[in-house]
């Protein structure tokens, strides 16, 4: 099973997702970055998926619910890099990522985080 | 006709990679090529944790026009589906999904079909065909 590093730089957990992951994958992830957000207080997460191929209903369910467990722990979920052909898919399989900033790519999802848009 | 196990978190990869090759290499466009492995990797997923386990086929296809096309069957011998109809709507779910499973993937290919009976397992096939 893949483990995907988490990188804090400054108040804020860098996760760059560069394998084709399996379900098992994207769970560990989730404990993995609830744990760090409890040890390091960070304020906010950027999940880069410039790399992934593919979210279906399983990993863009995972990713919102990564969204939703850092604002427990008041800090901020931005997911960058989406491919178009991957936006494209989620719009058409139905699914919204309801309550998941997202940004072109991670300096501008620095930017939200840092409340300078 | 390849044919591919599924039977863990590491053959749903796999089926997802051997998709994307085959749909590529047969002239798919990448948001073609993402949709069918994207309904490939949701096919996948419920034949392993519905239909505990089965197989994957990757098959190439040609219409009678001229246009290839990717054909994948997903078999299992699980416990099957006792409303068929009913588990093709949205938000249908059987376990902690979205419900978007199967009715998702049929919006993402070009023709889809289900059988299942109660106690006799599932076989999904979907075909993609290039533009």
């Amino acid at each position: 099973m893949e483990q995907v590093p988490i990188v804090k730089i400054g108040r804020t957990l860098f996760v760059s997702i560069q394998v084709d992951l399996q379900d098992e994958s994207v769970l560990r992830l989730q404990e993995d970055l609830a744990d760090r957000l409890a040890a390091t207080g960070a304020s906010g997460v950027i999940i880069d998926i410039t790399a992934v191929e593919i979210v279906d209903s399983f990993i863009g369910r995972m990713l919102t619910m990564i969204g939703s467990i850092s604002r427990l722990f008041d800090a901020r979920t931005v997911i960058v890099g989406m491919r178009p052909a991957v936006a494209i898919t989620l719009t058409e399989l139905g699914l919204s990522m309801k309550g998941v900033r997202t940004a072109l790519n991670a300096e501008k999802g620095l930017e939200i985080l840092n409340g300078r848009s | 006709m390849d044919e591919l196990p599924i039977q863990s978190g590491d053959d749903v990869v796999r089926v997802r990679q051997h998709v994307r090759v085959t749909a590529a290499e047969n002239g798919l466009s990448l948001v073609d090529q993402t949709k069918l492995v994207t309904a490939a990797s949701e096919l996948a997923r419920n034949t392993l944790v519905h239909g505990g386990g089965g197989v994957a086929r990757v098959e190439v296809v040609k219409s009678p026009n001229g246009r290839t096309g990717i054909k994948l069957h997903f078999t299992d011998e699980g416990p099957g589906i006792a409303d068929v109809d009913l588990a093709l709507q949205d938000g249908w779910s059987s376990s902690t999904g979205l419900g978007l499973g199967l009715s998702g993937s049929r919006r993402l290919v070009d023709e889809f079909e289900l059988n299942s009976k109660p106690g006799a397992g599932t076989t999904v096939v979907v075909v993609k065909w290039s533009r």
